[in-house]
């Protein structure tokens, strides 16, 4: 990107306006097919959080983590118990999301303190065994003392609120009437803008050079002075920090959060957006993350309906196509186009330079 | 006293099953260093074809064994089916990629088969029809099912069995000669692409008896029930040292009696009210609660073979009775 910019500004800006233009406009047309798309449309902004989040750790320093949905349940959680019913707390977002960022930061070093000496396949099972634990934990700490609610979940979680901006109701403004779901829209765009220019950033800084050589070679990189151990542990803990913050905006969206949202198979949606966008890459992740978001929900709006008036009935749960779909979208990829859609320039050369 | 004999029983039977589910990660991954993490799908697939054959034969008034043996028999060739397929269509096509790729497309596969699996037979949960007649034996104040003998027997054999393929057969000596070094077993003569096809297959067939066993024990078959089984089975795979056979059975054993005995215990050991005289409010607590304060029930059962996992991993990488290190990128 800031290639482009540098090579030819005034082409750059005019597509940056077109975007943004494109940005502004599209909550309203999405609502022109029903308020469900711009709902839609909010998941798919949160997961390219947590798939950029995760990218991080798994594109850029190449440490496998099947575990990830963990830190956006921690983000999650910590918002739900800091502004709702559940303990009479209700702290406002610009308190909490900070809050949450850094507890799921701090989980991120728990996970990555004990598992520096592990690599690849040994990595990733020992995460999605840190995922598992976290959830069984939500799930049971109801009991003695009531923490999470256990497997009800909490209930009545505070949108976000800024003076008189509530973004649970319909308010106009300048002629114009903003619902929930669009105000979030709004916000998550902004979100997701500021996440990806941290991600660029950080890719071509001095950081994501040295996340680069761990990927590549961890001993090669160790030897020129490469402090391997506080970087990989920088990694764990910026991905956890993204999927924390993306967790206390799923909680205010939601209004109600229970240990069924941060499954395996969540964890396992995320890395597949990542490894279908191509690992590495940040436009790439992007892509992944929207292309699996949208494509299963135009699924579910199309499949359904036109089952139904061929055979009068649901033979095929979109939800099982939804599923069948991210497992084929897994195999597929890594069969024919092992580098993703858009792979990063980095990965190409190396999957070239592997395949014997 | 009886409840530890009676956690032990339990962990022998749970144990003999991680055992054999087990094997068939340790097998895969001592010859191709793939973590097969399908393997508790085709447990689960082993176990919803027995449920249908059970099912349907029920009413026949055959015997219970004869019954559950058909559906041993028409679970193994499907499991094997599915185990072979997925070598071939899935990873051996990936065998010279980097480590990740097919760790992903496995990841991949299992989702694939998890939600076919759910397709043919719903996403409920199945009962199995109750046609085994329980019998209880009791030895030293506590109880043991006729059903927890022939599983803990059917496990041994196996194990025993599959010992001698690994050890005495022609196809055994190719499979660890493969493991060791697979360019200089392909350079004497050996087929290396049968002796994977046929590791995946024997894993897979004992996957089959597993799941019909795991269906038949607990009386119970989901479509979800393959992937925790899975992780547990590949817990004590690396508990035992992973790529080592005896390893995988040791493992597989010691991994149910640490789940069933810290099921049993923990409870009791993070009872606060045993040291209820160090603080007031906790003392009150006792008392309203009558007298539990349980900090971690049985309710984290799932969290001990997970634990241990990353114990091991942590500390002795190249588990109990391995002799590889995990650290290989």
């Amino acid at each position: 990107m800031t290639g482009a910019a540098r090579r030819n500004p005034p082409l750059f800006w005019a597509a940056l306006a077109v975007v943004v233009a494109a940005l502004l406009v599209l909550p309203f047309a999405m609502s022109e097919f029903g308020t469900t798309w711009v709902r839609v449309t909010n998941l798919a902004l949160l997961y390219v959080m947590l798939a950029l989040g995760l990218n991080i750790v798994v594109g850029f320093a190449g440490l496998l983590d099947l575990g990830y949905i963990a830190f956006y349940a921690v983000g999650a959680y910590t918002y739900a118990l800091l502004a709702s019913p559940h303990f009479g707390l209700h702290l406002p977002f610009w308190v909490i999301l900070p809050i949450g960022a850094g507890v799921a930061a701090l989980f991120g070093v728990l996970l990555g303190a004990p598992t520096l000496k592990l690599r690849g396949d040994y990595l990733a099972i020992v995460t999605l065994g840190f995922g598992e634990i976290i959830r069984i934990f939500l799930n049971n700490l109801s009991r003695p003392i009531n923490i999470t609610n256990g497997p009800q979940g909490v209930w009545g979680i505070d949108p976000f609120r800024i003076d008189g901006l509530n973004f649970s109701l319909k308010q106009t403004v300048l002629g114009l009437s903003f619902s929930g779901p669009i105000k979030y829209y709004y916000l998550l765009v902004v979100f997701v803008a500021v996440v990806i220019a941290l991600t660029l950033r950080l890719q071509n800084s001095r950081i994501g050079r040295a996340w680069e050589a761990i990927r590549e070679d961890e001993v090669a990189a160790r030897a020129m002075g490469i402090n391997t151990t506080n970087l990989k542990l920088l990694a764990y803990a910026m991905g956890a920090t993204f999927g924390g913050v993306a967790g206390g905006v799923f909680s205010a969206i939601q209004g109600f959060i229970s240990p069924e949202s941060f499954v395996l198979v969540e964890s396992i949606m995320v890395v597949s957006m990542v490894v279908l966008g191509g690992m590495g890459n940040v436009w790439g992740v992007v892509l992944g993350a929207i292309l699996l978001s949208f494509v299963p929900e135009i699924l579910r709006f199309s499949v359904g309906p036109v089952q139904q008036s061929l055979f009068g009935r649901t033979l095929i749960d979109p939800e099982v196509i939804r599923m069948l779909l991210y497992g084929l979208a897994l195999v597929l990829v890594m069969l024919f186009r092992p580098a993703g859609l858009l792979p990063s320039a980095v990965r190409k050369r190396e999957l070239a330079e592997r395949s014997e | 006293m009886d409840i530890f004999i009676q956690q032990l029983i339990n962990g022998l039977t749970l144990g003999a099953v991680y055992a054999v589910v087990a094997l068939g990660y340790t097998m895969v991954y001592g010859i191709i260093q793939l973590i097969n993490f399908a393997h508790g799908e085709v447990v689960m697939i082993g176990a919803m074809v027995a449920f249908t054959v059970i099912n349907a034969l029920a009413p026949l008034g055959l015997p219970p064994l004869a019954v559950v043996l058909i559906g041993a028999a028409c679970a193994i060739p499907v499991c094997v089916l599915v185990g072979y397929a997925m070598e071939r269509l899935a990873y051996r096509p990936l065998r010279h990629a980097p480590r990740l790729a097919p760790l992903i497309t496995a990841i991949g596969v299992s989702i694939i088969l998890q939600h076919l699996a759910m397709l043919v037979w719903s996403r409920n949960v199945l009962a199995f029809p109750q046609i085994i007649d329980t019998k209880l034996y009791t030895i030293a104040g506590a109880t043991i099912t006729n059903v927890q003998i022939t599983i803990i027997v059917t496990c041994v054999a196996m194990m025993a069995a599959l010992a001698l393929l690994v050890y005495r057969t022609r196809l055994g000596t190719a499979m660890r000669a493969t493991a060791q070094n697979p360019q200089v077993a392909g350079l004497m003569g050996i087929d290396i692409d049968r002796v994977i096809a046929a590791t995946f297959a024997i894993g897979a067939g004992l996957a089959a008896v597993a799941g019909v066993m795991v269906g038949t024990y607990y009386g119970i078959a989901q479509y979800t029930m393959g992937s925790i089984l899975g992780l547990k089975a590949f817990a004590a795979a690396v508990l035992g040292g992973i790529g080592n056979v005896p390893g995988a059975m040791l493992g597989g054993v010691l991994m149910g009696l640490v789940e069933a005995l810290g099921a049993g215990y923990i409870g009791t050991y993070t009872d606060l009210c045993k040291i209820s005289g160090i603080s007031e409010w906790l003392t009150q607590r006792c008392a309203a609660d009558g007298g539990h304060f349980v900090l971690f029930g049985s309710n984290y059962q799932d969290v001990f073979a997970f634990v241990v996992l990353i114990l091991v991993l942590v500390f002795r990488p190249s588990g109990l009775l391995g002799e590889r290190v995990g650290d290989r990128a």
